[in-house]
């Protein structure tokens, strides 16, 4: 990495923590316990969206097993967190082995993340060689795998029941530090020598494989990398809601973290924190309009629903307007985004452009 | 011998249904190389208009029609909002679009029907069975293996004999092509999707004869179902889906036949990986399709 390229990314690490920063003072001053809640659940978001982004924005390839590996590491860092004498309770039929394991969550978490990496290390490699379509529709069966799997290895999972008795430790600065923390791999892992051989692979494969590129084995890390952070991004969410099934890591997930990525841009990693935040806020404000709503019984029925749709029509407008989401191929920039906002000076940019970057892949 | 007989009817019904899901997935995939994730709720919406019509007093035949007729309406909308806006512009784009629009649809219901399951009006047909050489067989099974032979034998003959049906097999075969050649591109689009939401339609009846009642995510088996047959059978090849369709029937039958109960409930891990596998060792499935240009 060059130091102009470590100086830009310093540059937009900084602004890419005001989010997160913000967050966490606004819900300081606050002190509400709603506030506080939404803040966190928004840091957990962007790590869980910052793991897509590693795979999908720098491969271009669109990948569903994500939320599988979320799921992977929720149960992990859950079970194995789990107090000795609740394990009896919630887990009756766990392996000897397992059962006699306490660890602290937060390393359950780390552990969440790395077991996740491991499955992903051992299927996806051959899974990498295909593109388009046929890496969508085995993506997408790869979630129903681990999905179906979640669902019935009752010994780990307690089957499609939920999970109860989940250790409480996350908070939000926790969750917090884990975001930032992932911001900067994410930075990093796109300026590294892997990073900007995928994207090169993602803007054309022929040419990428011309100069030398193994594409197969640079998806693969990436791949590896993103089921990390989504490991650690389920096992943060698991010991905050602390109760859960393997249905919240099905279709619905997917599609609420995919929407996040989409909207706001899955190019770049400015475009992930964006679309965490703006989703999120949008999200949470919704459902508890929804919830108001429900609970206040001015409507004869209950709504549900009626948040997805929302974010549903979101999603699809934005992919018209702008196919690569909001902040498509340059993540933002210290000195730019403040000159940017001086009076009277269009600033342009020296840099030569890389228009391949704003028509996705083919 | 009647167990065989039981084992080919069950094979052959189910098989039906799992080709026509395959085949109207297949015909949008063939012109577009795009997969249409939207299409589980084709079902569902033809579904929830047999439900909503349950209460009128017309003939059942009438909502049946009703009801494949509001399926390939949604199948046409599915085009206008879901892939003609962003169908030039990225593969990943539509392919989420489609997503999305599948989760719209499926919330609206959730919305304004119900989570819960929902009764469909069904004839009398539907529960009635028959006995053939021993074999005590439902009689919907059988109207379904007919009713499949004739929409492909159908089928087969539009795509053979009429202008529509070649201009069809250009688009598929080479879409740009076929547009230099005067094909029309949003018309031919918009009537694979229509043919989409036609089979989608008629799979609805029967699959709904099978289980009884609608309920909003009631698509997402027969999505996946489409989705493993046309992977084994060849996603460019329409003869290609419905040779998955069937042997995919055949591997479910037989599972269910074979697998002790234990295993039985990893079945959709089972064949989800065999489908993972069947990728990795023929990228273009079983059947391989006409060779293809770019697509748009």
């Amino acid at each position: 990495m060059t130091s102009a390229t470590r100086s830009s990314v310093i540059g937009t690490l900084v602004i890419l923590t005001v989010p997160v920063v913000l967050a966490l003072v606004i819900s300081e001053a606050l002190g509400i316990r709603v506030v506080d809640r939404i803040a966190t659940i928004f840091c957990i978001n962007l790590v869980l969206v910052l793991g897509l982004q590693v795979f999908m924005g720098n491969s271009g390839i669109l990948s569903f097993a994500h939320v599988g590996f979320m799921g992977i590491g929720a149960y992990a860092s859950a079970v194995l967190s789990m107090p000795l004498q609740m394990k009896g309770m919630a887990l009756p039929e766990l392996y000897p082995i397992v059962k006699a394991i306490e660890i602290s969550p937060y390393l359950g978490m780390v552990v969440g993340g790395l077991v996740a990496a491991g499955v992903a290390a051992a299927v996806s490699y051959p899974l990498m060689r295909l593109s388009d379509a046929a890496a969508v529709i085995t993506s997408f069966a790869l979630l129903v795998v681990l999905h179906t799997i979640m669902v019935h290895w009752h010994q780990m999972t307690n089957g499609p029941r939920t999970l109860f008795g989940v250790q409480s430790a996350t908070t939000l600065y926790i969750a917090a530090g884990v975001a930032i923390l992932m911001i900067f791999i994410a930075l990093i892992f796109r300026e590294s020598r892997t990073g900007i051989l995928l994207r090169a692979a993602r803007d054309d494969e022929v040419a990428a494989g011309a100069i030398g590129t193994n594409i197969s084995n640079m998806r693969w890390r990436g791949f590896v990398l993103s089921a990390f952070m989504a490991g650690i991004g389920g096992a943060l969410w698991a010991h905050f809601i602390t109760s859960f099934s393997p249905n919240a890591f099905y279709l619905k997930e997917t599609f609420v973290i995919l929407g996040m990525l989409v909207i706001g841009g899955a190019g770049t990693v400015s475009g992930a924190v964006l679309g965490a935040f703006v989703v999120t806020a949008a999200f949470e404000l919704l459902r508890l309009i929804e919830n108001s709503i429900n609970l206040s019984g001015v409507l004869p029925t209950q709504l549900v629903g009626l948040t997805e749709i929302a974010l549903a029509c979101a999603m699809i407008g934005i992919l018209i307007v702008r196919p690569s989401g909001i902040i498509s191929a340059r993540e933002v920039a210290f000195p730019d985004a403040l000159r940017r906002y001086l009076p009277g000076t269009h600033f342009t940019r020296p840099k030569q452009s890389r228009s391949a970057d704003e028509g996705g892949t083919q | 011998m009647s167990q065989l007989l039981q084992f080919t009817i069950d094979t052959l019904s189910l098989g039906s249904l799992y080709a026509l899901m395959a085949l109207g997935l297949v015909i949008v995939y063939g012109i577009l190389r795009l997969v249409n994730f939207a299409y589980g709720e084709l079902i569902m919406v033809a579904g929830y208009t047999l439900y909503l019509l349950s209460a009128s007093p017309v003939p059942w035949l009438f909502m049946a029609f009703t009801a494949v007729l509001m399926s390939i309406f949604a199948g046409i909308a599915t085009e206008r909002v879901a892939f003609r806006p962003v169908r030039e512009k990225s593969v990943t784009a539509v392919l989420i679009t489609s997503f999305a629009f599948s989760t719209l649809l499926q919330n609206a219901a959730l919305l304004f029907i119900s989570p819960r399951a929902r009764v469909v009006p069904l004839p009398d047909v539907f529960s009635q069975t028959v006995e053939i050489a021993g074999a005590v067989v439902p009689l919907r099974n059988i109207l379904t293996i007919l009713c499949a032979v004739l929409l492909l034998a159908g089928f087969a003959l539009l795509l053979k004999k009429t202008v529509l049906g070649i201009a069809l097999r250009a688009a598929a075969s080479q879409f740009r092509m076929a547009r230099m050649l005067g094909v029309p591109a949003n018309l031919v689009i918009s009537v694979a999707f229509a043919i989409s939401g036609f089979f989608a339609g008629i799979v609805a009846i029967f699959w709904l004869g099978r289980i009884g009642s609608v309920l909003p995510g009631i698509g997402l088996g027969p999505l996946l179902v489409a989705f493993i047959a046309t992977v084994i059978g060849g996603m460019r090849s329409l003869l290609g889906a419905v040779v998955g369709g069937y042997l995919l029937a055949f591997i479910d039958v037989s599972l269910a036949h074979l697998l002790p109960s234990n295993l039985l409930q990893f079945r959709d891990a089972f064949t989800f990986t065999l489908v993972i596998f069947i990728l990795l060792w023929r990228p273009d499935g079983l059947v391989r399709g006409p060779a293809t240009g770019q697509r748009t």
